[in-house]
């Protein structure tokens, strides 16, 4: 049975564009992943539709009305499908110690997801790979070693040099050359998704906007898509135009410290002085305009915090207008340094069809040829007007995420201008009621990494029943573990850094 | 031996041991600088040596005494090497002892007991870059040793200081195999004190390190001695630098005060230019990938080779 037929039979989902879902038996569950693979559907996310970690019992994997449910949700050319699995009783799934089938086969990505869920909901799939992924019991983690002559291991982290997130990174070279690397996450988790479940929906945006300070801007605008669409509320045309005027300021923020950091890494001092004071710049500019330097709690439901006066707005379209000049220089002297672009060019290879296959997405994605950007793809307002351009590069090694880097950061550029410019009148706020009991729905917004997706279920008397935030670092990192591949280990910090993935984002 | 040697002996040390960590700082400084940054201050290296002075040594639980021993060794050597490169005077009864040869003898010894303490503790980090240390060692050496060569081969003995006085005197103009050494020096230099783009000193990613990566279990004044050691390596480094290719203003005859208000100031000069010299190269390259080391220092190698042959086309003695 082709897409079309499924997606046919999926029901409009309200939040983010072109979102449908559909529930599934178990019979059907396997042959519609399968179509969604052969038509070349990415993952966006998994999860479970209860959260009973940190109850007093461990979870079993039933809720309490005995139906638990799993939920993929995939980006198909045709829009966001979500097919939905009951799961009525234990012998639903003829898999001996398994409660649904794992679809890790068909998505690569979907193995650590499948594990989170084991931990957080109870429900194991009939993935093989069964060890702890978000907790840290104390039995040791089970590495897959690499044995032969001259073979030994380096571990890294979870405590570095530096201050950087935790993770740990254990690595089997011969020399310097790297044969292994697997990647052990987990040492953020903090129970978000359970801290979500009972928060008034009207105050979950506050939360999402936390899970990962660098994305909070695209986190809190998938949350309140989701809230709102359930809401049946539309946001004014000026919100709108706000937020993604924030989330485009957000972008250009994070890579100009990407790329100053990435020339840092390549032992170019320079280019990290340069760019990080652009992004101090910037951040200044745009503490000024709305009191907040990486814009936390700006979106709000029903809008944006804060309106931006006339005056304001052409201060900060003047100093973004010197951001988009002074980068375009630097990338002159990126491109043209002799001892940078050695580096850049050819570390870290991730190939296009090896990037198919992992469903890499957002802007690792986009440098290894997956033309992927939900802006462009399913735009929401005011993406449908702006008409953003597609960057894509083909070669996948750092010198590629640098370029793709710089094209965006040019074209949020010109996209913020144009926002700027033409700013809607109107209020910049409608207030809403939060949705009824038993409402679902899902957001979905381009972030600079990639897509950041929302899916929430409303409970009763105004409370969140069910949040799952999934950000597409969950895609990304086992990327790294196969773009590092042949490469010396001293360039792991320059390939990690040119991918820039989330630690906190995907130890919920 | 007269009291007047040793006075200048001593002196020559005690300066090389006040002065390295101020010309790092002088280097820091220019490299901040260069970037458009602000500059911390250029007195920041001895406020970092008393701070770990006074903290608590800690050790790894199967640290041998190699580890605890390896950084006076380190410190040591390079305290003699500072005592055996004419920075101030001529006059050094050190010499006598060791040529520039044995020099280049106390570098590796250095070296040598660095890369074994790094990997006494056996952590992954240390033993990295204690093979990468050992793998710029040993096609630095040679090198380096081609560079001395090529001096004493114009000047007709190995001691430092009657190399650096032959050249003073001989000539004013530079001796063109001498330019070719130059280069090659300098590149052996950026490699040895662990610069850029060979190594990079102020990153915190351990698994590019490849000096600091040896340190990185060495804590308070086993530690402190190994960063004096490094500024010292850098200091005596810059001072063979000056010897062989600005010999002048070296007092030749010991140090009496008219020759020391001369070569005090004319020290100072040199520093402060080749500080700067070295930031500019800093600031100019990127960092080569580990494995692009070797070619570096072939380059480095071929020019001291070049400049020998210089030397015997011109009808060297």
């Amino acid at each position: 049975m082709p897409l079309t037929k499924w997606w046919g039979c999926a029901r409009e989902l309200p939040g983010a564009p072109r979102t449908r879902r559909i529930g599934l038996t178990v019979g059907d569950w396997s042959p519609c992943t399968s179509d969604v693979a052969a038509s070349g559907g990415r993952l966006l996310a998994m999860w479970a539709s209860a959260c009973a970690e940190n109850s007093p019992d461990p979870p079993s994997g039933r809720g309490p009305g005995g139906v638990q449910e799993v939920y993929a949700a995939f980006l198909t050319d045709r829009g966001i499908l979500i097919i939905e699995l009951p799961l009525e009783s234990a012998a639903a799934c003829a898999i001996p110690q398994a409660d649904y089938p794992g679809i890790e086969a068909l998505f690569p990505c979907a193995s650590r997801m499948q594990r989170a869920m084991a931990e957080t909901s109870g429900l194991r799939s009939s993935d093989p790979d069964r060890r702890p992924w978000l907790r840290h019991p104390p039995e040791a983690y089970g590495f897959i070693r690499v044995e032969g002559e001259g073979v030994h291991e380096i571990a890294v982290g979870p405590v570095h040099a530096g201050t950087i997130e935790p993770g740990h990174f254990r690595f089997s070279v011969v020399g310097e050359k790297v044969l292994r690397l697997e990647e052990r996450f987990g040492y953020k988790h903090k129970g978000v998704e359970r801290r979500f479940a009972g928060m008034p929906l009207l105050e979950g945006h506050r939360l999402a906007a936390r899970i990962a300070g660098d994305s909070t801007v695209a986190y809190a605008w998938s949350y309140c898509q989701a809230l709102e669409g359930m809401a049946g509320h539309r946001i004014p045309p000026r919100a709108a135009a706000l937020r993604a005027l924030f989330l485009e300021l957000e972008r250009i923020a994070n890579h100009l410290g990407d790329l100053g950091a990435l020339g840092n890494d390549a032992g170019f001092a320079f280019g990290l002085t340069q760019f990080s004071r652009l992004k101090e710049d910037l951040l200044r500019s745009v503490s000024q305009a709305f009191a907040q330097r990486y814009l936390m709690d700006a979106v709000v439901p029903g809008g944006t915090r804060d309106d931006l006066s006339a005056t304001r707005a052409g201060s900060l379209a003047a100093r973004i207008a010197a951001v988009a000049r002074e980068a375009a220089e630097l990338r002159a002297i990126y491109e043209d340094h002799t001892g940078v672009r050695d580096r850049f060019t050819g570390a870290g290879i991730l190939t296009p069809e090896l990037a198919l296959r992992l469903g890499v997405l957002g802007l690792a994605g986009r440098a290894s040829g997956q033309a992927l950007d939900v802006r462009i793809d399913f735009p929401c307002a005011p993406y449908d007007q702006l008409a953003p351009t597609r960057v894509v590069r083909h070669e996948g090694d750092v010198a590629a995420r640098v370029a793709v880097r710089f094209d965006e950061l040019a074209e949020s550029c010109r996209l913020a201008r144009a926002l700027l410019a033409s700013l809607p009148a109107g209020p910049h706020l409608a207030s809403l009621q939060p949705p009824a009991e038993g409402s679902f729905g899902t957001g979905v917004v381009e972030g600079w990494r990639g897509p950041v997706f929302v899916a929430l279920a409303a409970g009763p008397h105004g409370r969140i029943n069910r949040c799952h935030p999934h950000d597409p670092s969950w895609q990304n990192w086992p990327a790294i573990e196969h773009a590092i591949l042949g490469n010396i280990v001293a360039d792991f910090p320059l390939i990690n850094k040119s991918f820039n993935l989330a630690y906190s984002g995907v130890d919920l | 031996m007269r009291p007047a040697a040793l006075i200048s002996q001593a002196l020559e040390i005690l300066v090389a041991l006040a002065a390295a960590p101020l010309f790092l700082g002088w280097v820091s400084q220019c490299r901040a600088w260069l970037a458009n940054r602000g500059a911390p201050s250029v007195f920041l290296p001895y406020r970092n040596l008393h701070k770990l002075f006074h903290k608590e040594a800690v050790l790894a639980q199967n640290a041998s005494a190699l580890f605890r021993i390896a950084p006076y060794v380190v410190f040591g050597t390079m305290v003699v090497a500072a005592g055996i490169i004419p920075s101030l005077s001529g006059r050094l009864p050190l010499v006598a002892a060791a040529d520039a040869i044995a020099l280049v003898g106390l570098f590796a010894t250095a070296r040598v007991f660095l890369s074994l303490a790094a990997m006494d503790v056996g952590t992954a980090f240390g033993t990295l870059g204690a093979r990468r240390e050992m793998m710029v060692g040993f096609l630095a050496e040679p090198a380096l040793l081609m560079v001395i060569f090529v001096a004493s081969l114009i000047s007709a003995t190995t001691a430092l200081p009657a190399i650096s006085a032959h050249l003073a005197s001989e000539r004013l103009s530079v001796d063109p195999s001498l330019a070719f050494t130059g280069v090659a020096f300098t590149l052996v230099l950026l490699a040895e004190n662990a610069r850029i783009p060979v190594d990079n000193p102020a990153t915190h990613l351990e698994l590019t390190m490849i000096h600091e990566a040896m340190l990185l279990e060495y804590s308070a004044r086993h530690l402190a001695l190994m960063e004096w050691a490094s500024a010292l390596r850098l200091f005596n480094y810059a001072c063979i630098g000056f010897a062989l290719f600005v010999p002048w203003g070296i007092a030749a005859r010991g140090i009496g005060p008219l020759g020391l208000s001369l070569a005090v100031p004319v020290l100072a000069l040199k520093l402060a230019a080749a500080g700067a010299g070295l930031a500019v190269i800093e600031t100019l390259s990127a960092k080569l990938r580990v494995m692009r080391a070797p070619e570096f220092l072939a380059t480095a190698f071929v020019f001291a080779v070049l400049g020998l042959l210089v030397h015997i086309l011109l009808g060297g003695p």
